[in-house]
Order: C-alpha cells, then structure tokens, then sequence
C-alpha cells in the first residue's frame, strides 16, 4: 500500500510517519451502531485504507423464502430493515400482486401509503437519533427514541406489534385502521411536533454538530448514481430521485409532497434531507387521513385471500379452502417482477421468481444500505478516523437488510 | 417501446425481448454481454446510469443453468430494463465483469459469487462477503440442502491476521 506522496514528507527525522498502522475496528465497535467491521490502515488519524466487512447478521434471508409459501415470507420481511418493517411488508406484498395481477381495494393502498410514510418517520428518527448519539448529543438521541414510541404507538395500534409487524397479506392487510386513527395520528403529530422543534433547535445551527457533519463523507452526484447509491443519500447530493416520484406505486401519485434535496452530499445534507423528509411524510399522512375511502381493506378472492374463520369452521368448502392456502400456498403463475418501493434509506427492490408452484422460486432483495455500504470505502478514504462514525451513521446501515 | 427501440439498435445480438407485466426485459449472449450494457449505459436514448440490481436464478433443470440478472434503470429517462444472460454450469458458470459500468457492479458481483459461486472474471477482488473465507458451497444454489450444516472454523487470532486491503 503505497502512501499519497504529501504525507512521504516528514517533519521531523524522526517521525514514522511512514509507517501504516493497521486497525480493526469492529465488529462490535460501541461507537457504530450496527455489526459491521472496518479493516484500517492508518497514518496517524487519517485513513489510508478501508476495506467494510459486512455479513455479520447474515441470516440467510432469500434462502429460506424459498422453503416456504409466499405468505410465510412475510414474518421474514419483518426483519429485514427492522426500523421501517411495514414498508418491507409493503414491498413484498406488490412485487407478488404484481405476478397475480391483482389489484387491491382503494382503501388498502390508502392504508398501505399511511403506515408506510408512519415507518418511515420513524426510521428516520432512529437513524438521526443514534446519528446525533454518536457525536455526543445524547440528549436529542433520547428525543427522537421518544418521538418513535409515538409512532410505534401508531403501529401498534393498527398491527397489533411494534416491530415484527408481519401486516401485510398478498391481496391486502391483515388489519384495517382502527376507528379514532385519527384522534391518535394528530396526539402523535402533535408530540412529534414539539420533539422535532427541539431537536431542530438543538441541532441544525449547532456549531459542534454542524463541525463534526459538514464536508465529511462527501460522494460526487456521478459516484453516487454509479454505486448505485438512493435514497436519502443520493438526494443529499441533489438527484432528485425518489422511488415514490419517479415509479408512482399504490396512490403516491394522488399526493402533494416535496422531494427535499441537498447540494454538497456532505453528511450534514443527508441530516437535512431526512429531517425534512419526515415532514414531508407527515403532510402524505395528513392528506391520505383526509381522503381515504371506506371499503374493504382485502380482495375477495377464494384463491389469494384466506376465507374468514367462521366459514372454515362451520362450512366444509371455507375448510378446504382454508387448507388449500396454508398447506399449498397460493399459486402465483410463472413469471419474474423486479418491484421497487422507497424504503428508509432508499430504492428497497424485490426481484421475485415463480415457477407456478406454491413456492417463490426465487426472492431477491435489492438492500438500499448494502449498496451505500459499497461506497462507505469511498466516502472515507484519506478522512480522518472519528468521520468514520458520522458517515456510518448517515448511511443508516441496518443489518438486517445489509446482510439480510 | 423501449423494448422494441433496443431490438433495432442491437439487432440480432438480442435473443429475445419480453414485456410480461409492463416490464421490458431483454435477453443476450455472454459474448456481447458487457458491449451492450456499455452501449446501453453509454447511449443517451437509453442511458441506463444506474444498475439497481445484479443477481442470478439457478434454474438446476435447465441447460444452460443459470440466468444473470441486471436490473437496469435510468434516472434520467425513468425507464427500467432487465438484461438477462443464460450461462451454464460447472465450468461455464462464469461472467465478465460489469465493474468498469457500474461501481454498484462490485459488491453485486462478490455477493452473487458468494451466494451462487459464479466467477466474474476481471473483477479485481472477487472473495466472499456475506458469510466467510471457509464456508463451505454456495448456498443459493438450487442443489444447496437448507439444511446443510457447515465445519466449525478454527479460531484465528485477530492480532496476527493481516488487516485486509480493499482491493
């Protein structure tokens, strides 16, 4: 590994300034939230070489889809990205409605829309909070968990879970908004209101924070669309992209919201633009609230859709049919779909396969962090040690999905 | 169609073009695999500047094995494409490197050699980087038991392994 020439000069003759220190940093490092290891090479703070080791919380996500009905999928999507799990469930469901080629009711892609953008507040406060945390600001780190508990009150209101959510069906939802959603979207709106205040002023104009984020990690607009880099970081380096805007799925297309972009692709613009971004999913909640239709919240389809449970019990053809599905699974026809939804940290892709069997043949999961992971070494080489942090913890890597 | 815009660019170097689902999605030989993606990254009617996604299907039955897939897209046009590759097993499994298209290619191309052991020659770091060095098979692969247990690796001392460089 050869040293840039500049840092050859030495400033005194006895300085071993040429000398590479090599550190690993990691796996479990108490500064990074998150397994992950850094192998370093180190002269003196700065970084010479960084080579990101992911992998530790593989959990052998795509293979285990296959060994079980496209229903049985969903608990697994739960653990995916664990801070946002409902747009996970959210992604997976479209991708195999996408093969079926069914269509769900208007109501359940108002629902849908609303307990997606409510993940997302709340992946995004996890990832500002545990961010903030990491550079000392312990304060707003507590916050923002704060924050979450009322929007994980939300998800639990409708759920009945707050992380392992496992909401979503092929052809609907599980459960329907509960009759005061209202009532409690607007008390949570209200509390995250005044956190958020806080937080923005404890924060945006700190000359501490504003030190350790400004100008570090800094991705070029051309590297980041070559790494394949979305999302909330990609935005921060003003491209407007947005899975949400540019490949409208369910009902985005019916609402007013702004794409918040940065200019620099510094890490204090992907603070920005995730910290206005929440706002921008409050005003989607908002409007959905006010426009959602009644219905139902499933397709009634005997093939897709488990028959209710009074039927299977009290009627021999809700029996079989009940059977049939959870025994065989549903049978979704050959074919392949590559379905992407904005998720917290960018485009969450599901590339699915099917053979016509009850099965998926194949699940894909195109992890939006992985590919901000592979261009972590970028964003680092010839900064200093502690930008490591900051720049990790913008990137929101969350295991799960990294590794899956 | 962008499909059909393709076709009379590339002519006889497409096998075959799909557009199940409103997906557009064409299919090509190893050969003209890299001269291609360039061609469609590079051309400003498509200029596919993002490769969302790259992975493989083992189809175990089937001659050739495996599909590649490229999940392309444009930001600016919008558009999608999938570009799909037909390679064979054993020691046909193997790709060119995208890596000189799409720095996305270089993760992409390790997970895809960890999960389904398809040598992407040209690429200048090609080691697993999922699971581990001593892992044993390839566990995506259609012929991988889910079950299958693997050897219990020796304890290594971190302090005398050499840091890794990351290329």
């Amino acid at each position: 590994m050869a040293l840039p020439a500049r840092w050859q000069n030495k400033l005194h003759p006895d300085d071993p300034i040429d000398e590479v220190m090599e550190l690993q940093m990691g796996p479990s490092h108490p500064a990074s939230h998150g397994t992950i290891k850094f192998n370093l090479k180190l002269d003196g703070e700065r970084i010479v070489d960084c080579d990101v080791e992911v992998g530790y919380l593989h959990r052998a996500f795509e293979k285990m889809c296959e060994q079980g009905t496209w229903t049985q999928a969903f608990p697994y999507t739960d653990r995916l990205n664990y801070a946002s799990p409902c747009i996970n469930n959210v992604g997976f469901a479209l991708a195999v409605e996408k093969l079926l080629q069914i269509d769900v009711p208007e109501r359940c892609k108002y629902v849908r829309v609303i307990m997606s953008e409510v993940a997302r507040i709340a992946d995004h406060l996890t990832c500002l909070g545990m961010a903030a945390g990491e550079v000392g600001a312990q304060t707003v780190m507590f916050y923002m968990l704060e924050a979450r508990e009322f929007l994980y009150d939300l998800i639990e209101a409708v759920t009945g879970a707050r992380l392992t959510v496992t909401w979503c069906r092929v052809g609907g939802i599980k459960y329907d908004l509960p009759p005061d959603f209202n009532d409690r979207i607007r008390l949570a709106f209200k509390s995250l209101d005044a956190v958020l205040s806080d937080c923005d002023h404890l924060l945006s104009r700190n000359r501490v924070f504003i030190d350790r984020m400004s100008g570090i990690g800094i991705i070029s607009r051309e590297d980041a669309i070559s790494y394949g880099v979305t999302g909330p970081l990609l935005r921060a380096c003003g491209v407007s992209y947005d899975v949400r805007k540019a490949h409208p799925y369910l009902v985005y297309d019916r609402f007013d919201f702004e794409v918040p972009l940065g200019n620099r692709g510094d890490n204090y613009d992907r603070f920005n633009v995730r910290f206005r971004e929440m706002a921008q999913s409050k005003r989607i909640i908002e409007q959905a609230m006010a426009s959602i239709p009644a219905g139902p919240v499933s397709i009634d389809d005997p093939h897709v859709m488990l028959p209710p449970k009074d039927r299977v019990y009290n009627s021999i053809e809700g029996l079989m049919n009940h059977f049939k599905l959870i025994m065989e699974g549903i049978k979704v026809p050959p074919g392949e779909t590559y379905t992407a939804v904005e998720g917290g940290n960018g485009e969450l892709g599901f590339y699915v396969v099917s053979d016509g069997s009850g099965k998926p043949y194949r699940v894909r999961v195109r992890p939006p962090c992985f590919l901000g992971m592979g261009a972590l070494n970028k964003m680092l080489i010839g900064r200093m040690i502690a930008d490591i942090i900051t720049t990790f913890g913008m990137i929101n890597m969350i295991g799960g999905e990294c590794d899956r | 169609m962008l499909a059909e815009k393709i076709k009379e660019r590339f002519g006889s170097v497409i096998a075959a073009v799909g557009n199940a689902l409103g997906e557009e999605s064409i299919v090509i030989a190893r050969e003209d695999a890299i001269a291609t993606l360039r061609a469609l990254r590079d051309e400003s009617r498509f200029s596919f500047n993002m490769l969302s996604d790259l992975t493989a299907v083992d189809w175990l039955e089937r001659t050739p094995r495996f599909d590649i897939v490229y999940n392309l897209n444009s930001l600016t046009h919008g558009h999608r494409l999938r570009v799909k590759v037909q390679i064979g097993g054993g020691d046909e499994a193997w790709m060119p490197t995208a890596i000189e298209l799409w720095k996305a290619a270089d993760w992409l191309e390790r997970e895809c050699y960890d999960m389904f052991g398809i040598i992407f020659r040209g690429h200048p770091d090609l080691r697993r980087i999922l699971l581990y060095d001593s892992f044993e098979g390839h566990p995506l692969r259609k012929d991988y038991p889910y079950q299958r247990r693997q050897p219990i690796v020796p304890e290594t001392d971190a302090v005398i392994n050499p840091v890794r460089s990351s290329r």
